[in-house]
This record gives C-alpha cells, structure tokens and sequence, in this order.
C-alpha cells in the first residue's frame, strides 16, 4: 500500500498534471489574434506587444508591478455580513460567492495593499474583474473604506484602480449604498489633504463609475479601457442605433473632458509616481526600477494584515532568482486570507 | 376612470359592475339597482384590503409605477407655497426631469428638488419619463449649492426608473454628474430630507436621496436594478421579474428593516393613485417631522451623522 501511494500515485499525477502545462504557455491576443508565450506576456504585464492590447491583469501580478521592488503589504479589510439579503437567482449568491472565492483564492472583487511608489508610501486598492465581474458590494465598500482609512492613517495618497460590471445586484440595496459609502470615504482623504488618484481599467461601469471611479483628483485610464454608466448595449437598446466607433473607450473619454490622461501599463508606474510626487510636494521621482528598500520602512498595517515578505521580487539585490523564475506565482506568499 | 392594474383585474369586474348598475338605473326611472350595486360595493370593498393587505414584491413595483399616483408636480403645488422654480446647470441645458427651487413649507424657506415622470405623452417627452441627464444631476447639485450657502434645508422627492442611458447622457459625464450630486447630498451642511413617493431607480435616486432623514411611500420601491433587468442578467429572461422583485428586497418594508430608510409614509387603502389627496396630506404630516429631527444640528455635527449613517449601513440583515 505504502509503495503505491507513496511511489505509483503521485507518478501517475504527475503525468496528467504535466500534460496541463503546454496549453498554458501560449495566450492568443483576443485583438489581433497574435499567439504570445506566456513569458513574453507576463513580462509585458498582459499586454500584447503586437496591438498594444491590454489584457487582465490579476491585482497580485499589479501590485508587484507598482510597488518598489514588487514589495507591499495587505491591508485588512473586515468582513462584512454574509448574504445579507439570503438572495437567490438560479442558483445561491452564497454558493456563488463560495465558488468564485475557491477560483480566485482571493477574498472579493477588490484587494488592498500598502507599500512604496518611488519611496512614496502608498495605499493601492484594485478591483478584479475576473471576481464576479468586479461587482461592488459590501465587501469591496469595505475594502474602499479601508484603504481610505489607512491611506490617512499613513498621510500617504491612495490609488485605486477600477474595474466593475457595476453594483453587486445579489446584494440588492445594499451594494447601491456603496455609493453613499465609497464617496463618505473618498471625503476623508479630501478633508486629510491627500491625493486620491483613480486609474480606471476595462471595464469599470455602472455604480462604480457613477461613485468612486469618477471622483478622483487625478483621472486616469488604460488605453482603449471601456468605461461608462450605462453600457453600450442598454443604450442602443434605448436609442435604437448603432454607436460610434470608440464610443465610451478610455480616449473617447479623453475627448470629452471625463479623463487627465490615457496611460499604457508599462508607463503607469512613472506616470503615477510622478503625479504623487507632485502632489505631494516630494523631490522627483528617481527613473528607473528602484530595488526594494533595505529596510521595512512601512509601519505594520492593521494587526490583522499580514506581510507579502516573499514574493518573487522579495529576493531584493539577488533578484536574479527572480529572473530565472519569471513565471513564478504571480502571487505573494502569506497574502492569503481565511 | 381609474386604471386598473393586471393584478386588480378582478377588482375592475367587481367595480364595472357596480358602475355599470348605477348607470343602467340613472337612464332608467323607477329602477332601483342600490342594494344590489353596494353589495358588489362591498365585496370590492373586501377585495381591495386583501389585495393591498398582501401585495407582493412586484405588485408593488407596479402600484409604485401607477401613472396616477401624485408626481413631483403635485406634491409642490399642494405642499409649499412661494414655489420658485430655478433653471439651468449653467453649464449646458435645462433638464426637464429635474425640477426644483426656493419655496416656502410652512412658511420656513427651503430648496426643493425632485424627479418628475410627466401625467401625460407630452409631458411625459418633456420629462423624459422621469429620467435626468447629467445636466438634470448638476442643477441639483447647483440648487443644493444654493441652499448649503443660505442656510435653506433640502427637500427632496423621488420617483424615476433610473438615470437616462443615452449616448449624449454618456457623453457629457452621466457617471460622474451622478457621482459628484450623491457627493454634495453627503457634503450639504443644511438638513436634507428625502422622500420616494414611487420608484427609486438605482444610482439616478441616491444622487438625490442620499439623506439625513429618508422615508419611503407605502409602496414605493428602491432598488440597484429593475427586476427586469435584474431577471434577464441572472435569470437570463426577463419575465422572472416576480423572482427578481421578491429577491431583491426592494420594498419600504423590507429596506426599513435593513436600516436603509428611516420611515415609511402610509398611503391610503388601495394605494396612492386611489386617493391622491389623502396621499399628499401623509406627506404633508410626515415631512416636518422628519425635518424637526435634523434642523437644529450644527452643521459638523449634522455631516458628521450623515456619514456615519452611510458607512453604518449593511450591519443590519433581514431576518430569514
């Protein structure tokens, strides 16, 4: 017995899961239809170097790519009544929820996380797309509110980056009063003087946009990102008539005034650090990938959160751990949560 | 002639009856239908309190949709007096939806906003059924502005299916006017009091009701999504909006539960469009009440509440 499943069983298993690995090495663009091998595009940060398609990006993937030397921290978010509403469509928005945590290893559709931009300390909120399209509801309002409050805890900016299908409807009333509850926390960064920056990424829609996403001091997006209130389809429903060409895209938002700028993926570090830096009256930005600080020069966040020490970039000055491992899990080490 | 809706189909036999009785004995001399017309009176009597007594989740979004219910217009006609109305974001366009200005309510100046569907096609068109437009968002902030600077307190009255979704509306910041009108609502250092005397329409009502005080008609309804919409997302067919409504707890009864408004105004048996004036009058009790609770609160202490009431919210469950 102790041969076969100490020898055999785990012999057989590794056949099969081997054979899993080469249909992930190459994505094709959904653009241009361009086959990428996975490294080229991890390196590219999801976007295709052929169209410029910027494709998902987990939160973990970004925030190593944000953050001084892929280093941060979690903020705790605290949990929030479940299933308030014991909603029921099909199927059980508990179970929904079950399901789409066990596929995302993720807690909801929005992760919090503090560390440096440039030597800037730094609150970064991103919402996931892949979570149950993004939606927001108490979970993500929570996480707004605690990036928020640990943003002027820290007296350092927040940056949140946006993407929704809008306001969680399993959660009825309650996911529109994030509206109300976003915006209370986006005036506490107001009133402490900081900057709140958002960078709006496809596709952030609905309440969202109609809240936290549009009331930045600074507006940012990624090209050809699709953001609006109400979606296309809804309004050519209602106008009966087809759209214009880039209607509700990142640039056609620049051309009506609702944004500062469209910014690629591999620039938004620097464009975002300097932005920072401006407002907060810092010295520039030194160019170029900083290592990681020597030291841990953040204050631990709330006692609940707990370090990303070892991400791939973790190895700090020895990174060349990191450069033999480019497809190392995108995601940090002890970041999980319960 | 009153509209019946399909849930009070019964009721209309039960009632036609009855008045087609009184008329037959009207062209008639001599015959005398009364006690058969009160009987059916009576049983229609009956029929109305059970209807009303158990309506479900999507009845009520009908009755709340009733086109005869009281709109935006009739409250301020009856309710204040020296209505001034005000125009203009000063920006682009008058917003027709969006209706408001200084007035008196019981002699006290106040700012009054609300949403306005229109009784009729033509006002209908004019009002865009009660759909603003981004322009229709910042006259309300432009008003609640106003009011903030003269120390008025803030009335507002809400009923739309939500904010407009149209390719101009996109175009000129639908997202962001709504964003920035839920924003001053939170910033406003005068009271503001809200009521929904029918449908509260997701993002297109908070940017007017998020509020001090909120109180909801009897059968008015407040809701992320139309069940509509919501069934044809989740169910994948639009004619579980009974499913959705029930799901969605979008009812007065079920949000005061949940602590997301503070009272619920009763609307006569049979509901508002029945007895429009007995309708406005519950208003008319209810507002200065709701206001009495917040007038004297200094300014910080007032913005203070109203946040915490916000970020309070979702601690409450319904009960299973």
């Amino acid at each position: 017995m102790n041969w076969i499943s100490n020898y055999v069983r785990p012999k057989i298993n590794s056949l099969f899961s081997r054979r899993e690995v080469p249909e992930n090495l190459w994505t094709k663009c959904p653009d241009c239809g361009q086959m990428l091998f996975h490294r080229e595009l991890a390196d590219a940060l999801n976007v295709c170097p052929n169209c410029n398609s910027h494709m998902y990006i987990s939160p973990r993937r970004r925030f190593e790519a944000l953050f001084d030397g892929g280093l941060y921290m979690d903020v705790a978010v605290p949990e929030p009544l479940a299933d308030p509403l014991h909603f029921r469509d099909k199927k059980r928005y508990a179970d929904r929820l079950k399901d789409a945590r066990r596929e995302s290893e993720a807690p909801d559709a929005m992760l919090v996380a503090e560390g440096e931009i440039g030597r800037m300390k730094t609150v970064v909120a991103i919402q996931d797309y892949k979570f149950m399209s993004g939606s927001m509801g108490m979970y993500v309002g929570n996480a707004f509110i605690a990036a928020a409050e640990r943003a002027v805890a820290l007296k350092c900016p927040l940056v949140v980056f946006t993407a929704a299908g809008g306001a969680r409807m399993q959660e009825g009333i309650l996911s529109l009063m994030q509206m109300p509850r976003t915006t209370v926390a986006v005036q506490m960064l107001k009133e402490a003087g900081l900057p709140y920056i958002v960078v709006l990424t496809h596709a952030t829609t609905g309440g969202v946009t109609a809240s936290y996403a549009m009331l930045g001091d600074v507006q940012i997006a990624e090209p050809n990102a699709l953001i609006c209130f109400a979606g296309p389809r809804v309004i050519e429903q209602t106008i009966r008539e087809t759209l214009p060409e880039g209607f509700q895209r990142a640039e056609y938002l620049l051309d009506h005034g609702m944004l500062d700028m469209v910014v690629d993926r591999k620039s938004l570090r620097r464009e975002l650090g300097r932005v920072l830096h401006l407002l907060m009256k810092a010295p520039p930005m030194v160019a170029g990938d900083l290592p990681p600080p020597s030291e841990p020069a953040l204050p631990p966040a709330e006692p609940a959160a707990e370090p990303a020490a070892a991400g791939p970039a973790a190895a700090g000055p020895a990174a060349d751990t990191a450069a033999k491992a480019p497809d190392a899990p995108a995601r940090a080490e002890g970041a999980e949560k319960p | 002639m009153h509209a019946y809706l399909e849930f009070e189909k019964g009721l209309a036999e039960i009632e036609g009856k009855a008045e087609e009785l009184r008329a037959m004995a009207r062209t008639n001399d001599g015959m005398d239908v009364e006690a058969e017309a009160k009987a059916l009176d009576k049983k229609a009597a009956a029929l109305l309190k059970e209807l009303y007594g158990s309506l479900t989740p999507w009845q009520k979004c009908q009755v709340a949709r009733h086109p005869d219910r009281p709109h935006c217009i009739d409250y301020i006609d009856a309710l204040f007096t020296d209505y001034t109305p005000l125009a203009g974001d000063r920006n682009f366009a008058d917003d027709h939806a969006v209706m408001g200005g200084l007035a008196r309510l019981d002699d006290a100046p106040v700012m009054v906003i609300g949403l306005e569907k229109g009784s009729d096609t033509r006002s209908r068109l004019d009002r865009n059924f009660g759909m603003a437009r981004p322009e229709g968002y910042r006259k309300a902030i432009r008003l609640m502005d106003l009011a903030d600077r003269f120390g008025l307190p803030v009335i507002t009255l809400i009923d739309t299916p939500g904010a407009y979704p149209g390719k101009g509306a996109e175009e000129r910041g639908q997202a962001e006017a709504i964003a920035r009108s839920t924003e001053k609502c939170l910033n406003l250092k005068v009271p503001l009091v809200s009521v929904i005397t029918g449908e509260g329409g997701s993002g297109g009502a908070v940017a007017f009701a998020t509020a001090d005080r909120l109180a909801m008609l009897e059968h008015s309804v407040y809701s992320v999504i139309s069940p509509e919409g919501c069934a044809s997302i989740l169910w994948k067919d639009a004619e579980k909006m009974r499913e959705a409504a029930e799901a969605l707890r979008l009812t007065a009864q079920d949000l005061e539960q949940l602590g997301v408004i503070d009272r619920i105004v009763k609307e006569p048996l049979g509901g508002a469009q029945r007895d429009r004036r007995a309708t406005i009058e519950a208003v008319r009790k209810a507002l200065p009440k709701l206001l009495d609770e917040v007038r004297e609160l200094p300014a910080d202490e007032l913005i203070r509440l109203r946040r915490r009431k916000y970020l309070d919210m979702g601690s409450k469950a319904l009960v299973a």
